[in-house]
């Protein structure tokens, strides 16, 4: 069997990369699917330590957090359309309205 | 139960298993990589697709069934078709901008992961993690039972609220992605009285097809043998004109010079 410590390291690993995903790139929509890989990789996690401990609230939780992140996506996305229809643009530097 | 199988299958199996989840994880890390270099949103999509659903088996091999299957239908299924109509509203052409907005906003962003990565992993290797419990599924039948127990008991009250919250969010979302019409919806009368004002009452004349051509972004030759504008779409015009820019400079989803084209097609016709 593969130890939870296995599952958390990889966890660990693909949360950077969306984290890094999310510094880096400008076109909002891959921010936004960053944010999800970060999302999912904290689920593994959550599985993971589930596993570990022998009981179900871990996958109860990683349940939860799916069902936040679609309705996060929902919205996010929504805002993005309104934002592109107004800017003509998927760039997060070009949303700058309050920046000054 | 479980933990009675797995003793009996053996080694052999187990091997099986070591080998399934190192390929799994480095393809699913590589393909998390892939997703932050490639340039394209699309690409950045299929791979993002390729790590929920290696995610999604690696829940199967944790005695996650259900979840699993709720990863391949909410995420690979739900969310990531979402992140593709979108894509489409957006420009599937819309690729990064290679420019730096913040000076070493990159290098230092590489810096923050590296050190984030080195802190979580030296944190995960102190920490003592265990071998798994014998059995993930105590005091019920079955994985999906187990999870429907906990959260129509314990987590009844978070349940609830999360149907709040999703029905918040769907309000939000129709209320965000509605457009109020500026102007009343013209007729068929107001329509048909435009086109006869215009002078050109008869429908545009069809794209043309020559010996070597049959493509219909071909414009049609008039009897003198001049070019028709009118025949070919504006559409077609837009993603050349787009096309061609991307080829000469990044494009960041932008469509000023796409409009520009638009108006004079208009003022053509």
């Amino acid at each position: 069997m593969i130890s939870p410590a296995n599952y958390v390291a990889l966890a660990a690993i693909l949360f950077v990369v969306g984290g890094v995903g999310v510094l880096v790139r400008r076109n909002a929509l891959v921010v936004f699917m960053c944010v999800e890989l970060m999302l999912n990789a904290v689920n593994l996690a959550f599985i993971a330590f589930a596993r570990l401990h022998g009981d179900l609230n871990g996958q109860v939780i990683a349940f939860f957090v799916m069902v936040v992140a679609a309705a996060e996506v929902v919205v996010g996305l929504a805002i993005l359309t309104s934002i592109f229809r107004a800017r003509k643009s998927a760039s997060v530097d070009d949303a700058n309205l309050l920046k000054y | 139960m479980m933990a009675h199988h797995l003793v009996l299958a053996g080694s052999a199996a187990s091997n099986t298993e070591v080998v399934t989840w190192w390929v799994l994880a480095i393809v699913a890390v590589g393909a998390a990589l892939g997703m932050i270099l490639t340039r394209r949103a699309v690409h950045c999509a299929i791979l993002l697709a390729v790590v929920m659903l290696i995610l999604a088996g690696m829940y199967a091999m944790q005695g996650a069934p259900f979840l699993a299957f709720v990863q391949v239908i909410v995420y690979t299924g739900a969310v990531l078709m979402l992140f593709l109509f979108v894509m489409m509203i957006v420009g599937i052409t819309a690729s990064d901008s290679i420019v730096e907005t913040i000076r070493g906003q990159r290098l230092f962003a590489g810096l923050a992961g590296i050190g984030m990565l080195v802190l979580l992993i030296l944190v995960v290797g102190h920490a003592t993690i265990g071998a798994a419990a014998p059995s993930g599924l105590r005091n019920s039948a079955s994985n999906v039972q187990g999870l429907a127990r906990l959260v129509f008991t314990t987590y009844v009250f978070p349940f609830e609220v999360t149907s709040a919250l999703l029905i918040t969010a769907a309000l939000g979302a129709m209320v965000l992605a509605h457009r109020e019409r500026t102007s009343p919806r013209p007729t068929q009368r107001t329509l048909s009285r435009r086109r006869v004002a215009s002078g050109r009452p008869t429908p545009l004349p069809g794209p043309g097809t020559y010996a070597r051509h049959n493509a219909v972004d071909m414009p049609a030759l008039l009897p003198d043998g001049t070019q028709s504008g009118l025949s070919v779409s504006g559409v077609l015009t837009t993603q050349d004109l787009q096309a061609r820019r991307n080829g000469a400079r990044a494009i960041t989803g932008e469509t000023v010079g796409a409009n520009h084209a638009d108006d004079n097609h208009e003022e053509d016709r």
